[in-house]
């Protein structure tokens, strides 16, 4: 098993073999491109709420499980999330009370 | 903040991997390249991922590195090169006729 914690990071695959690529193209969810938007209008505000460089490290700090479980955009929303925690633009409990809101109004309308 | 190296310098990249964000690559880090332009200057990314947004401007170079020097096992034609941009903090002056 590998022990070295200090050298490459799990995200930073430069050079590794890349396995069989898709080069299909795919269409974007719509939550997804709330995501995208979302991130543009943050980091362009000002002053800005946060930076891509706060995005780019949330996702590289990411287990390599998860990392390689979640999608591009749930990798950003993960990220996005706790940059914006971290900021202090969104409380953990707004995020929370948010959360359950928008639970319960999908199992109402699942119906 | 005048910049240390200019178009044509020998540089190596510094071997280091420390946590946060880094925007060198891992497959550089200790290889010999030359400065083939000085790319402006720009805050330092790896703050920035902080959330420090005031931080000084750095020199970014472009830097430029032969292939073989980097794959080591490289099997495409020999003269072959790889730009990769890289901010100042990362580079050290090298000895051109080394390797």
């Amino acid at each position: 098993m590998e022990r070295d914690f200090t050298s490459r990071s799990h995200h930073d695959m430069g050079g590794l073999e890349a396995g069989h690529i898709q080069y299909n193209e795919h269409d974007y969810e719509f939550w997804e491109k709330n995501v995208d938007a979302m991130l543009v209008l943050l980091t362009s505000m000002s002053p800005k709420l946060m930076s891509v460089d706060q995005l780019r490290k949330g996702i590289e700090s990411l287990p390599p499980d998860a990392y390689e479980k979640m999608s591009y955009y749930e990798r950003w929303i993960f990220s996005i999330t706790q940059a914006l925690q971290y900021n202090g633009v969104l409380t953990t409990e707004e995020l929370s009370r948010k959360l359950e809101e928008v639970q319960s109004r999908y199992e109402t309308e699942e119906v | 903040m005048t910049p240390l190296f200019q178009t044509g310098n020998a540089v190596r990249v510094r071997k280091g991997s420390p946590p946060g964000h880094i925007r060198t690559p891992f497959y550089v880090r200790g290889c010999k390249g030359v400065i083939e332009r000085v790319a402006g200057e720009y805050r330092n990314p790896e703050e920035l991922a902080f959330g420090r947004f005031d931080t000084p401007v750095v020199p970014l170079y472009r830097v430029r590195f032969q292939q073989q020097e980097v794959w080591p096992d490289y099997q495409g034609n020999p003269q072959d090169s790889l730009d990769v941009e890289i901010f100042e903090f990362w580079l050290e002056p090298a000895n051109p006729e080394k390797t």
